[in-house]
């Protein structure tokens, strides 16, 4: 969809009534749209234009890209800087924070500084363990868990204070997040527990890979039993599966991915498991669009980020929309010169 | 120590109701407690108070403690000291992330959450940012202050 109002690439756009963010992300929700967010692995380098080459694969598909933060506990470019690099240019990244590698002094700094930089849109996450990723001699710190990291954010927008108490001048204006698991045990309390994060200022919601629907549809008759629908935007995720041995591996190796046995069979027993891989996931994306009370779809395809147009067109989620890419209104604008 | 942890999960419902005596009990005390001076036995009962709930809970002595909202599973037994429910890498077998041989401490909190009358709303309730500076001091003292200076206070607005 294209805005009346678009602003010059890396502005901000006129913030609207009941929105909390300047963003494209909050505007395509809010507007009843069927969002479609996706993942960018930031490089392990301090080249941009790695940043820049990785963020194309994604335009005119996606309506906003995570940039996460350590990923797996994996070091990697920091998720501030991914950001600031991509809002540079206009596109509508999400910040994902996680508390296992700073404290609430830290974190609370990055979400001034994330908004000052054009960040719209926060992912509070608490974050896999040390021992996942590249670094397991680290320290842990989690000072904070993703629920006391929501209610400090919103405080920060709203109340226009730190923790302490103090002051800010200049509150941020972002759009808050978090995700879920709906596939982890205990299943029967992980709406309640969608219940605090919203009771904490979450506004959306993207989750774990989901890949057994039924766990899904469970999940979200909890969530509308416990009235959360119309107080929360769920995007669920999905991703293409390369091949079964991947699957197996992500299976023990991913904490909280949970793949049943008849995805691995099927992928199995496919001639070419990649592109079975990408048609388990366009069915499941079909198969979400129809559950009550979803918005979006969030689309992890960690290094074959070039399937998403694939499954994106393939499963015609944007009916017809084109979201914003640095060259998108290029084409408007030559012919209003020409004219 | 753990068989210990899981035996007081499974008895969460006599624990807490103990405990809420116990509670009483120390409150009525409040008047001997601030003769003495709240900050001279801060150490002997927060000695007291690391034996008893470190032999029952694995206590951890975070100084601000919730046990009777987490089932009586010790939040702080979580690697990721999660204090509002669990991550999302609990095993398929129940189990943590970090630690594959331990039951996640909230697996084992919804279970005794829901031996305890309105555990299940207490586990609800949001729980802020952990105070670092109280780590190591008795929280028993923390709420037997807290609660008689609120009633003080309560008093002290009646006109």
């Amino acid at each position: 969809m294209r805005f009346d109002d678009e602003p010059v690439p890396g502005y901000p756009l006129p913030i609207l009534p009941g929105h909390t963010s300047p963003g494209r992300f909050e505007r395509v929700l809010r507007a009843g749209g069927f969002a479609v967010t996706t993942e960018l692995a930031p490089p392990d380098s301090a080249d941009p234009e790695e940043v820049y080459k990785r963020a194309r694969v994604f335009d005119g598909y996606v309506d906003a890209i995570n940039a996460t933060d350590g990923s797996g506990a994996n070091c990697h470019m920091s998720s501030l800087a991914v950001c600031a690099l991509l809002t540079r240019i206009g596109y509508a990244p999400i910040m994902q924070i996680s508390c296992r590698d700073k404290n609430r002094i830290a974190i609370q700094g990055d979400i001034l500084g994330g908004a000052a930089m054009g960040v719209c849109n926060i992912l509070c996450l608490t974050g896999d363990g040390v021992q996942a990723g590249d670094h397991p001699q680290a320290k842990p710190v989690f000072d904070l868990d993703c629920v006391s990291l929501l209610e400090i954010a919103r405080n920060l927008r709203d109340e226009h204070r730190f923790q302490s108490g103090r002051k800010i001048s200049f509150a941020p204006r972002v759009f808050f997040g978090a995700a879920e698991n709906p596939s982890a045990l205990p299943h029967e309390w992980r709406a309640r527990r969608l219940a605090k994060k919203v009771a904490a200022g979450a506004q959306f919601i993207q989750t774990q890979y989901c890949f057994d629907l039924p766990l899904l549809r469970g999940f979200m008759q909890q969530a509308e039993a416990l009235d959360l629908f119309g107080k929360i935007y769920i995007l669920a995720g999905v991703g293409p599966l390369r091949s079964a041995k991947t699957a197996e591996w992500m299976r023990t190796h991913v904490p909280g991915m949970h793949v049943p046995d008849a995805t691995i069979a099927r992928l199995k027993g496919a001639k070419d498991q990649a592109r079975e891989g990408i048609n388990i996931c366009i069915e499941l994306i079909q198969g979400i669009r129809e559950i009550r009370g979803i918005s979006g779809v969030h689309i992890m395809a960690y290094r074959q980020e070039e399937t998403v147009a694939q499954i994106v067109d393939q499963s015609r989620i944007l009916q017809g929309r084109s979201p914003w890419y640095p060259e998108r209104d290029a084409s408007q604008f030559s012919h209003r010169n020409a004219s | 120590m753990y068989a210990a942890r899981a035996w007081s999960v499974r008895h969460a419902r006599g624990l807490n109701a103990f405990y809420a005596g116990f509670e009483g009990l120390l409150t009525r005390m409040h008047g001997l407690f601030r003769a003495l001076g709240y900050e001279r036995i801060e150490k002997p009962v927060a000695g007291i108070e690391r034996v008893v709930k470190g032999l029952l809970f694995d206590c951890r002595m975070c100084g601000q403690c919730v046990l009777s909202s987490t089932g009586m599973s010790c939040p702080m037994n979580c690697p990721k000291t999660l204090r509002n429910g669990p991550c999302g890498g609990v095993r398929a077998d129940g189990n943590c992330e970090v630690k594959p041989d331990m039951k996640c401490v909230w697996v084992e909190a919804y279970r005794g959450s829901e031996r305890i009358a309105g555990g299940v709303e207490a586990m609800m309730k949001l729980q802020f940012a952990v105070d670092q500076r109280l780590q190591g001091r008795s929280s028993w003292l923390k709420v037997v202050r807290e609660k008689t200076e609120a009633s003080g206070a309560a008093a002290k607005a009646l006109p």
